[in-house]
Order: C-alpha cells, then structure tokens, then sequence
C-alpha cells in the first residue's frame, strides 16, 4: 500500500493538533505565571503551586475523588468484564438486547439525563427502604459505577472479538471446565484489557462533574466540583496549577500503561509463534 | 424477561450422550456463567433502567413543598381502592413556557452545527492518519485520544483564558491593529461550537479511522489508475465507503452535545441556554422535580432514534469484531 498522504492532509494534521494541544499548553504555561492577571505575563514562579498544596478544600476534594475513582474503577472493571463476557461469548440468550441495549446506553446518554434519574432513584429508595440513607461518596460511586463499567464492558467485548475462541474450545475439548477455561485462558488473555478498562473508568470518574453533582449531598465535594465552582467565577491561577498536575499526572499514567499493555500483548503474540513454530 | 436470563444456545452445549458427571459438571458451570451475567445484568436494572421509569413517574407528579419535593401517584382510599392520579401539567407546562422550546430548539440546533464543523475539522485527520505509515499511525492515534483522557472540564477551563476579553485571541488581534477593541467572544453561541468541537473531536475521529483504515488501498489504485484524480477518488470512492464511520462518529457527538451542561455554562450565552442547562436550573434552582422529570423525558423522546442507531451500529460492529 502507498502511504502517500498528501500535503493538504499533513498540513490539516498539524493544525489539527495544535488546535488539540494548543490551549492546554497555553494553560500549563501561565500556571507558572507570577501575575494574578490570568493574561499578563509577570515573569516565572511555582507560588499557584504553593497556594494550591495549602489549601485543605482541594486537598480533601481531591482525596475524595481519588478514592471514589479507585473503588468504582475497580467494581466497574469487575462488572464491565463480566458483561463483555457475557456479550462476546455467550450468543443468543434471553434477554440479550435489552442486556446489549443497556450496556451500550450509558455511552451516548446524556449526562444530565444520568445524573438527574440516579438522584431520584437514590432518593425514591431511601424513602422506601432507608438505604442509601443520605447522598455522599457511597452514591456518587454506584453512579460512576453504572456509567464507567459500559466502557469497560465495550474494551472488553472488542478485545474478545479479536480472540480466537479456538483456544477456549481447545481447552474445553480437553476436559476444562467452563469456569477453569475462564480462569485459565480468557482472563489472563484478557488482562491487558481490563488494565485499560481500568484506567479508563478512573479517569472518567476522575473527570465526572454532573453526574456527581446530582448524586452527591452536603459535605461531599469532589474536585471537579470544587474547579467548577471556583472556574464560574472567573479565571484563576491556581486553577491553572492544579490543570497542570492533573494532566501530567493523567498524560504519565496512560502513556505509561498504553506501553505496557502493547508489550504484554507483543510479548504474547511472540511467545504464541514461538510455540507454535 | 428474567434477569438472570439462562444462555440458552451456549457454543458448548453438551450432546445427549455423556455421563451424568458430565452432565452434572455442565449444569454447574452453567449456573456458574448465569451468575457471570446477572450481576451486571441486575445492577444495569436496578442503576440504569429502574432510574427512568422513575423519572417517567415523578413527571407525572405535582411538585408540592414537601419530602421528597412531589405527590404520590398512588394512594389508597378510604374503602381500600387505589386511586392513582396522574398529571399531565408539567408536560404542558413545558409547550406553554416558551424558554423550555427554544432550549430544546437551540440545544438541537447547536448540537447540530457542532457535528458538522466535527466532521469537517475531524475527517481529514482521520484521513491523514489512516493514510501514515504504521508506526507513525499509533503514534498519531494516541494524541488524537490523550486529550480525551485529560480532564474534560479543564479543557473547557483552558479556552475561557484564551477567548476573554484580555484573552490571547484579542491580545494578538489588538496588537497586529486586525481590531481596536477587544470583541466580545465568551458568552456566546460561537465559544459554544468552539468548546463542542475541542472536546468532542476524538469521538468523530476514532470511528471514521477505523472505517478509513479498513479500507482496500487496492481501490484507490484501481481508481487512479483508471484516471481519476485524487479528488474524484476522494468523492466517488473513499467518501461513500466512509459513511459507517461518518454515522458514527456523528451520533458519539450529536447525542451527548444535545444534552451537554458544561460548555453551554462556562462559555455560552445565558440568555438563550440549552436544554442541558434548562433542565439544570430547573432542579436547583427553581427546585421543582417533576417539571426538570418531564424535561428529561422529552429529552430521551428527542433523542431516542439517534441512540437506538448508535446501539445498531455498536452491535455490528461488535459481531465484526473490531
């Protein structure tokens, strides 16, 4: 195949991505910024960054939102793998589209949709069996669950479709059992998915700020609760300084994982023809 | 439909004529893979699907200053009949009130144009990468969805300090003499379509890759060596064969934009707000649940065709395999 790519495209490729990056960059930029004036450059200074460590509210909105995002990752990743599963490998079976329908849902709905319809729910429960009683971190968290574990739930699905289920019929036809045969051969293979799966829930958890202000209740603040807040009202510095932490934080993480999990999958993939040749 | 739905044509289903061991270590790890798909299957009922039914209820509500904020649909009378008293008010309400149509009208018609500049910012990035060579392809595909990884919010918050009033935008305008003063660019519908097309552009650019990428090079060459020129080849082969990806990509952006709350908030115009964020004050400020209720119902109702094609189009591509 020619790879041509003309110069039109690669011009367009470039603008596309300073566009992209662009206003992020300008954003990291003036977190080093002495003036207060969001716009004026007043010379290099790291004090948004000292103000920011300084400030309990951030500090505890981000430990909450931390900690919200590890649990619902983490039982997202569980419940999306499971329903992959259960899409790619289980055929026809009663009830498959409505499963599919409400698995793929979450993807597209919108979030004021989510957030407000969770809220009532919670709300319609507690009255009727006392739990959850009160919104906080317990709630914000299912909600995050119910939304993230459908992108888990399409990683996952797309990742055994590319599978060959020969493998998992070959160890059947050795006398696994089905559960062995998931223990043994589809989870592992699967592992590299659901790192990302992973650490897509916790970002998208990271990141939620509707959802989690409609399920969330007095006391419970979670960080992009909080920079919205303050972003309302207009630019500030310090704000620009906790942007830059996050996304180098998040850029380092993902980039670091997206590596790893296509050395395990090269790795395997090598081992594989190795084996077999 | 029972939730712990059975799989009943299982791949491995076992003939008739092996040993009730077998049988039984068959029927045991059937149960164990009805267990694997009731508990999302539960939870997506109760956290998903419950919580609209629940919506369609209270809107049917009054709203009344008590806890929780609306009457009962049902009650028991005296002689122990149940009465349920259903109120069509809020939906009304909503055709009367002229600021709930023009949010929903606006809100369409932003998300509208936004899908369109996506796909014409979008497309021929997709194309540029489909069209790299494969190292640099990975390469160019994880900057198309690294923004998509870092907070959506603060990528919003990144374009108010470039389009305000002493933003760069008119800094540089102002000083080049283009203006003499500053224009007004926060606030209003254009930062809007700016901030849609910013965040949503990796969901344009993922699905028309992938149907870009798919795409026999042999048929370019065909057409190029037939005679047409690389334009004609642009419009008569590759730009029909990526209609998949075009659909898809435009519902990833069109569905969630219509409802979109962020942006419209932080960059857009308060006096002509979309839906997303009618619906919003609706709750907090006004504090009145079941006309917000009815204003996500007729949302859904809006949007319902556009998501049962993105499911169609999810589903086959998930048999597809890719």
């Amino acid at each position: 195949m020619r790879h041509g790519r003309s110069t039109f495209l690669t011009v367009w490729l470039v603008a596309g991505f300073v566009f992209l990056y662009g206003p992020i960059l300008l954003m990291m930029a003036y977190s080093f910024n002495a003036s207060r004036l969001a716009t004026v450059w007043g010379g290099f200074s790291t004090k948004w960054y000292g103000e920011l460590f300084a400030n309990k509210m951030v500090i505890d909105a981000a430990l909450l939102s931390l900690q919200i995002a590890a649990v619902s990752a983490t039982v997202a990743t569980i419940l999306g793998t499971m329903a992959g599963i259960a899409l790619a490998r289980f055929g026809r079976f009663r009830g498959r589209l409505l499963f599919s329908g409400m698995v793929t849902a979450p993807l597209v709905m919108p979030e004021v949709i989510t957030g407000l319809s969770l809220l009532l729910l919670f709300v319609a429960m507690e009255g009727a069996f006392g739990w959850p009683a009160g919104r906080g971190m317990m709630t914000i968290t299912i909600a995050h669950i119910t939304f993230s574990m459908a992108y888990v739930a399409v990683v996952i699905q797309s990742r055994l479709a590319q599978v060959d289920v020969s493998l998992e019929e070959a160890a059947m036809d050795l006398g696994s059992r089905p559960a062995q045969v998931l223990v043994d051969i589809t989870l592992p293979l699967l592992a590299p998915a659901m790192v990302s799966g992973w650490l897509l829930a916790f970002t998208l958890s990271l990141d939620d700020l509707v959802i989690s202000t409609f399920t969330s209740g007095p006391g419970a603040t979670t960080l992009p609760m909080l920079i919205f807040s303050k972003v309302r009202l207009g630019l500030t510095p310090d704000i620009n300084a906790l942007a830059t932490i996050i996304i180098v934080a998040v850029t380092t993480v993902v980039v670091i994982g997206t590596v790893v999990s296509n050395r395990i999958q090269h790795r395997r993939l090598v081992e594989g023809s190795r084996s077999r040749g | 439909m029972s939730a712990a739905a059975e799989p009943s044509a299982l791949p491995h289903a076992a003939p008739p004529h092996r040993s009730l061991a077998a049988r039984l270590a068959d029927a045991a790890s059937r149960s164990w893979q009805a267990i694997l798909l009731a508990v999302p299957y539960l939870w997506l009922l109760v956290f998903f699907l419950a919580p609209f039914l629940i919506v369609v209820k209270i809107s049917l509500a009054l709203s009344e200053i008590a806890l929780p904020p609306y009457t009962s649909l049902w009650q028991w009378t005296e002689d122990g009949a149940l009465s349920i008293q259903l109120y069509f008010q809020n939906y009304a309400y909503l055709i009367e009130d002229t600021l709930y149509l023009s949010g929903y009208l606006n809100a369409l018609k932003i998300a509208a144009i936004s899908t369109a500049l996506c796909l014409i910012v979008g497309y021929p990035i997709a194309y540029g990468i489909a069209r790299s060579a494969p190292t640099t392809r990975n390469i160019l595909l994880l900057l198309v969805i690294l923004p998509f990884w870092t907070s959506f919010l603060l990528r919003i918050y990144a374009w108010m300090g470039i389009l305000n009033k002493q933003g760069l935008i008119n800094n540089v305008l102002v000083f080049f003499g283009v203006i003499d003063q500053p224009i007004e660019m926060m606030n209003t519908d254009f930062a809007v379509y700016l901030g849609i097309v910013y965040s949503y552009l990796p969901f344009m650019v993922l699905p028309l890759y992938v149907t870009l990428e798919k795409m026999d090079p042999s048929l370019w060459e065909a057409a190029m060596d037939l005679g047409s020129r690389r334009w004609q080849v642009f419009v008569d082969v590759t730009l029909p064969l990526s209609v998949p990806g075009i659909v898809a990509g435009g519902l990833l952006v069109f569905i969630p934009a219509t409802g979109e709350y962020v942006i419209p908030a932080l960059l857009g115009n308060p006096s002509s707000p979309m839906i997303g964020r009618v619906l919003f004050d609706e709750f907090y400020s006004n504090r009145d649940w079941p006309v917000a209720s009815a204003v996500a119902v007729v949302l859904l109702i809006l949007l319902v065709v556009p998501i049962l094609m993105f499911q169609h189009y999810q589903m086959r591509q998930a048999e597809e395999g890719k």
